[in-house]
């Protein structure tokens, strides 16, 4: 398990190095009130990379995105974006910001609201021009390019949203989760949206309580839990640094259901849905688990061996499942 | 099943602060101004302003000026204010700084004792050959040279018990002694002239208000000083006070934005571009003002259109006007906005505030007719100031230069409460 480390680290940075790093965060804080937001949180996004933040709901990671854009003062750390503070207008140009919440102007069109946001950073002429198309384009907004933003439907605001983060084109681009609210279709949409921007060369923060979403996009992910990063890596690494070549099997029975519960106990497993699940060292120690619950005069109804998945992983490290 | 909804009812009102407000504290704001201007508060009723120059200081004349200042309504000025208490007095009105006075809205009426008046002061039926009393008047208030002309009457009949009965003995002997048949003739047609003047249906005693001269022991003309050529003279008033009584709504309302780009996250998204807090609210302060001075352009050509207010003689004046009031109402609109955290509490508390200063501030009834206190609370309103500067414009027909006053004042408000807006704002620029 990688867990980061909470050291501090000196400011400035001086080196070229640094400054080459798309963005910093060095053991970054946030209370409000009595309550720690953020943590002592401690990232570091490369050029071209899509990091995931991967958290259950009050996990932090939209106060860590706020204060990465500077709309949060945070009460210690620092954050650098290519080598620049935040809320420079250097590190403003940079960085890209998709909010949660659907910031727009509804009663302007899509084509408005990207121009509006675009002079709001400083295009005009020929390159705000240009800049909006592309922007129309890449969320396949041009057929409603006139249309009103109260107008559309989720999954197209969604996406407006998305596009008028980015309209001036910035390096960095934090995504405080995009798809909720969406459907399916609209979802992959995004998706394919994120992987364009990827091609583009964008570095990017994503965030999202979808593990799905982490394991599709990000090449790695880190996992935020009470305001603190507990473990970070590629998905892989993660699930290894926490099962080795251990999995997980999900068997489902037909039995009163105190008499399951008990038995599942016994077994170190947790009732999972409906199904109970064990994390085992071998596949061959599935027949006697099995035999153990016919003995136990469970009847089996069907049986899943899998790897562990990255809410495998949050479970190990909070005790807590990642939607709670 | 009836409880559980009125329960539920209750509970929520409670809640809602701006429905309470809106329903219990506005009602009794507007009771109470109300009854403060038109209830039973006599002793606090405005004095009437009157200018007075005796230009004849005969006995008579000085009896009648002591009798006017008696008269509690009547507050007599024979000479302008000092400007500090230890200055030397100013000298004392003359026919013309008396009616140049008018002009300026010093006072609503000026009255002139003419040279030759203690010769024959008292003339029933106006035609005994005496000087009349010159009543200058400003025509927009139509109730102060009615109020003065009246009490000019009284003031007579009860200040120059000589001079009446002298008079009488004068007439008696004129009219009764002998009674010669050429006499009975005279007295029978004097009487049947005061019969047909008391027959005169009432519409033509008012007249006498805009022009001509009173009936009454006294003689007097009248003669409007301001306003005279105007067609309506209230259309410039009212286009004034309901313009910003409504300015001021807007601008409340249109500020609101700033809260519903606060709640929907679009205020966040902008503030992380280059786009700074000070640059936003100027941004706004400027659409705002636009958006109100906008809006009395449309009133005023309505005003033009319909109600043939001279507008097109009064730009300059109106420019002036207009871009100060649109100024100060803006930035009231966004200190309302700042202040407030929801829309809610954006529409119940510029509701409260603005129907009150409008009410003060001389929206809805002309400042003249409120006590003296509530006329000086109306300055501490932006209404006021604007009617008045609108007034100077179209009723007085002054020159630009002459709305400094207003034009400070509205300047240094709006900057005011810019500026506070500004440092409320500091709540939305980080958390």
């Amino acid at each position: 398990m990688n867990v980061t480390s909470m050291t501090e680290a000196p400011y400035p940075p001086s080196s070229s190095h640094l400054e080459s790093i798309p963005l910093e965060v060095v053991s970054l804080v946030k209370r409000f009130g009595p309550v720690t937001a953020v943590d002592g949180v401690s990232l570091e996004l490369r050029g071209g990379e899509c990091l995931g933040l991967l958290g259950p709901n009050g996990a932090g990671k939209s106060t860590l995105i706020r204060a990465i854009v500077g709309r949060v003062i945070s009460d210690a750390g620092r954050v650098s974006v290519f080598g620049f503070p935040a809320n420079t207008s250097e590190a403003r140009a940079a960085l890209g910001w998709v909010p949660q919440e659907l910031a727009l102007y509804p009663r302007l069109t899509c084509r408005e609201n990207l121009a509006a946001f675009g002079r709001y950073h400083g295009l005009s002429g020929g390159k705000l021009a240009e800049s909006v198309a592309w922007c129309l384009d890449w969320a396949a907004l041009q057929d409603r390019a006139g249309e009103l933003a109260k107008n559309l439907s989720g999954g197209m605001k969604r996406r407006l949203n998305m596009a008028a983060g980015i309209i001036h084109r910035p390096r960095v681009v934090l995504m405080d989760e995009p798809t909720v609210g969406v459907d399916p279709q609209s979802r992959n949409r995004i998706f394919e949206m994120i992987e364009a921007l990827r091609g583009e060369g964008a570095a990017i923060i994503y965030t999202t309580h979808y593990m799905e979403e982490a394991e599709r996009l990000c090449d790695r992910v880190a996992i935020i839990d009470h305001g603190r990063i507990i473990a970070q890596g590629a998905h892989e690494e993660l699930v290894q640094s926490v099962f080795a070549q251990r999995s997980q099997v999900l068997a489902h029975f037909d039995g009163p259901s105190g008499v399951i519960g008990a038995w599942v106990e016994q077994h170190t497993g947790r009732l999972l849905d409906g199904a109970a699940e064990f994390t085992i060292d071998d596949s061959t120690l599935i027949a006697g688990l099995l035999d153990d619950a016919a003995r136990s005069g469970l009847k089996l109804l069907d049986v899943t061996l899998r790897r562990p998945n990255l809410e495998s992983v949050f479970l190990h490290l909070t005790g807590r499942e990642l939607r709670d | 099943m009836i409880t559980p909804i009125v329960r539920t009812a209750i509970v929520s009102l409670r809640r809602d602060r701006a429905a309470l407000a809106l329903s219990f504290i506005l009602p009794i704001v507007f009771f109470t101004i109300f009854a403060v201007i038109f209830g039973g508060r006599h002793d606090s009723t405005a004095k009437i302003q009157v200018i007075l120059v005796d230009e004849d200081r005969s006995r008579a004349s000085l009896d009648l000026v002591r009798g006017l200042q008696r008269e509690d309504s009547l507050a007599i000025h024979t000479r302008p204010s000092s400007k500090s208490k230890t200055a030397e007095p100013l000298p004392e009105y003359t026919a013309a700084s008396a009616e140049a006075a008018v002009k300026a809205g010093e006072a609503p009426v000026a009255l002139i004792i003419p040279h030759g008046f203690g010769d024959n002061p008292i003339s029933f039926g106006g035609d005994q050959g005496g000087v009349a009393i010159q009543l200058l008047n400003d025509s927009s208030d139509m109730i102060a040279p009615q109020m003065v002309a009246g009490l000019l009457q009284k003031a007579g009949m009860t200040s120059m018990p000589e001079v009446m009965a002298e008079k009488g003995m004068k007439y008696t002997d004129q009219f009764i002694g002998g009674l010669t048949p050429a006499q009975r003739k005279q007295m029978n047609s004097y009487l049947e002239i005061l019969r047909h003047r008391e027959n005169q249906p009432a519409a033509a005693g008012t007249s006498s208000a805009q022009a001509g001269s009173f009936s009454g022991p006294i003689a007097v003309n009248s003669r409007p000083v301001v306003g005279q050529n105007k067609r309506n003279p209230m259309i410039s008033f009212y286009a004034a006070a309901i313009g910003v009584m409504f300015l001021l709504f807007t601008a409340s309302g249109s500020a609101g934005a700033l809260l519903d780009e606060a709640e929907s996250g679009t205020l966040d998204r902008v503030l992380s571009s280059r786009i700074t807090m000070t640059r936003l609210l100027l941004g706004k302060l400027t659409y705002n003002t636009l958006l109100a001075f906008a809006q009395l352009v449309v009133m005023f050509l309505w005003a033009w259109a319909v109600f043939k207010l001279d507008l097109f003689t009064h730009i300059p004046g109106f420019v002036v006007m207009g871009l100060c009031t649109a100024f100060a109402v803006a930035a009231f609109g966004m200190l309302l906005a700042s202040i407030c955290r929801t829309r809610a509490q954006l529409g119940a508390l510029s509701t409260l505030l603005i129907l009150t200063m409008s009410a003060i501030g001389g929206s809805m009834f002309p400042r003249f007719l409120m006590p003296e206190a509530m006329q000086k609370a109306g300055l501490f309103t932006l209404n006021a100031w604007a009617i008045d500067g609108f007034t100077k414009v179209f009723w007085r027909d002054l020159p630009v230069l002459d709305l400094w006053p207003q034009v400070c004042v509205l300047l240094a408000v709006g900057i005011v409460l810019f500026g506070l807006s500004r440092r409320i704002a500091r709540r939305w620029e980080f958390a």
